[in-house]
């Protein structure tokens, strides 16, 4: 479903990517986690180009992405949820979620409201959906980044750090829906979090990252409760409390 | 001073000419709106250019930008209307002025939209990117309604400055409102304080509703932005 070989970043002289090799299997959820400035989030923004790569290989459904394709294959193949919420703050809830089905995928407007509202359902906010985004919460604000997410029928869908900007109180309310999210079996999510309890929770494999390499992986069960790497027993152990 | 203005029969000269005048009033509006929508055209052409990533266009627009700011209008609409056509190029002074005053004004204009694209968080870029938009569809659709209210007032002190400059026009003999007043101040009579005050005054009749408007209208859309859901407005499950 995603491919990266071999990828390398330089931010300037800053090498944030080395040599990472990844693969992510269709409806997997897979959680990576790390230290700040470890590259998880620009391994996540590679995956669909918002960086794209010094060297290496993105395959997304075994199509290679390139700057030339980038748009289209982003467009029908993946969504991504942010730390900043990112809604655009000029229209309503409803027309955040219908803009690009509407625009991109030339899907029907009466139809798109009606996805919309589907989808508005699931995160719990039927009710919001003429409000402008800044009159909602943070984590209001993140549930409609994911019904808009949701809206594009992407079949994978990329965190990054979803509830890191999030007050404590309104994390959970966006965790549920996620959780809710990880139950479907065909959507991939690739999720850059530090919410350890929920990366145990959801996750079918675990990533972690240190210094743009990839220290170690595996399934939550092996990675919380008996990791391998020394780096790994250092970060879980100042993060497990 | 005040004879000229307190003098009655002058003021029944000018009063006797208002044909001419609302003529003049007429041409200075009809210019000002053609070179309005050159200069708000140009605007916003240049002022993507000079937020792109590439070089070359940034360059151009650039180019574009110091050369009309730097450079006095009067001596760009001279150089049009009087040297251009020993090269062949030989267009009427109506046309020479609102291409001057659309082109100069429109290096402005995109000076404003630069800053307004700049204030706009990356992070839309890349929702709107991370959706499949396209540069062009993230700009129209995403970026700049954004920057609507934001370059508002600065675009419109630029439109209010664009239909003063359209004054110019009186240089080349335009038959704007500047020239006909002009015109009719010089004409043997001597009438300058007359002619010079009913002109303004009309010059500010074309420019203050125009402030107040896209002051109101700035104020609305900021409301936009927090207002609560309208009564009513809720779509039936």
């Amino acid at each position: 479903m995603i491919k990266l070989t071999h990828i390398d970043k330089f931010f300037g002289n800053l090498h944030v990517l080395k040599d990472v090799n990844l693969q992510v299997a269709e409806g997997e959820k897979l959680v990576i986690i790390g230290p700040s400035g470890s590259g998880k989030s620009t391994t996540v923004r590679c995956m669909n180009f918002l960086e794209e790569p010094t060297s290496g290989e993105v395959y997304i459904n075994g199509v290679q992405l390139t700057h030339k394709n980038k748009t289209e294959i982003v467009r029908n193949s993946t969504a991504m949820v942010f730390q900043q919420f990112n809604l655009y703050p000029h229209m309503t809830v409803l027309e955040n979620l219908t803009l690009a089905p509407i625009k991109l995928q030339k899907v029907p407007k009466a139809e798109a409201v009606e996805r919309a509202y589907k989808y508005l359902d699931i995160v719990g906010l039927r009710e919001k959906a003429d409000n402008y985004p800044a009159t909602l919460s943070g984590g209001q604000q993140q549930r409609v980044a994911i019904a808009r997410a949701l809206c594009s029928r992407a079949k994978i869908i990329l965190f990054d750090e979803p509830t890191s900007a999030l007050d404590p109180e309104t994390v959970q309310e966006v965790l549920d829906v996620m959780i809710r999210l990880a139950s479907e079996k065909n959507i991939t999510m690739v999720i850059v979090t530090h919410e350890m309890g929920f990366a145990r929770q959801v996750a079918d494999r675990v990533i972690f990252m240190d210094h743009g390499r990839i220290v170690e992986e595996g399934p939550p069960e092996h990675f919380f409760t008996n990791p391998t790497e020394e780096r790994t027993k250092a970060f879980l152990s100042k993060i497990l409390r | 001073m005040l004879e000229q203005i307190l003098t009655p029969w002058r003021w029944q000269n000018l009063f006797t000419q208002w044909p001419a005048l609302l003529q003049a009033f007429l041409t200075t509006l009809v210019a000002s709106v053609l070179a309005l929508i050159l200069a708000l055209l140009l605007g916003v052409i240049f002022g993507l250019m000079s937020t792109s990533h590439h070089r070359l266009p940034r360059a151009i627009a650039r180019i574009y930008v110091e050369f009309f700011q730097n450079t006095p209008l009067m001596i760009q609409l001279f150089f049009v209307f009087f040297a251009l056509p020993y090269a062949g190029i030989s267009l009427p002074s109506f046309t020479c002025g609102v291409l001057c005053v659309g082109v100069y004004t429109g290096a402005y204009i995109s000076e404003v939209v630069r800053a307004g694209i700049q204030s706009i968080p990356q992070g839309q870029f890349e929702a709107a990117y991370s959706q499949g938009f396209t540069y062009l569809q993230t700009m129209l659709l995403i970026i700049l309604p954004q920057t609507v209210k934001i370059i508002l007032p600065p675009l419109v002190n630029q439109c209010v400055n664009l239909i003063k400059n359209t004054s110019v026009l009186a240089m080349i003999a335009g038959g704007d409102l500047m020239y006909v007043a002009n015109n009719w101040a010089t004409n043997g009579n001597a009438s300058y304080g007359p002619a010079y005050l009913i002109s303004g005054v009309l010059y500010f009749l074309l420019c203050f509703p125009l402030s107040t408007w896209a002051r109101r209208y700035e104020e609305k859309l900021k409301q936009q932005d927090i207002q609560k859901p309208a009564a009513g407005k809720e779509v039936a499950a």
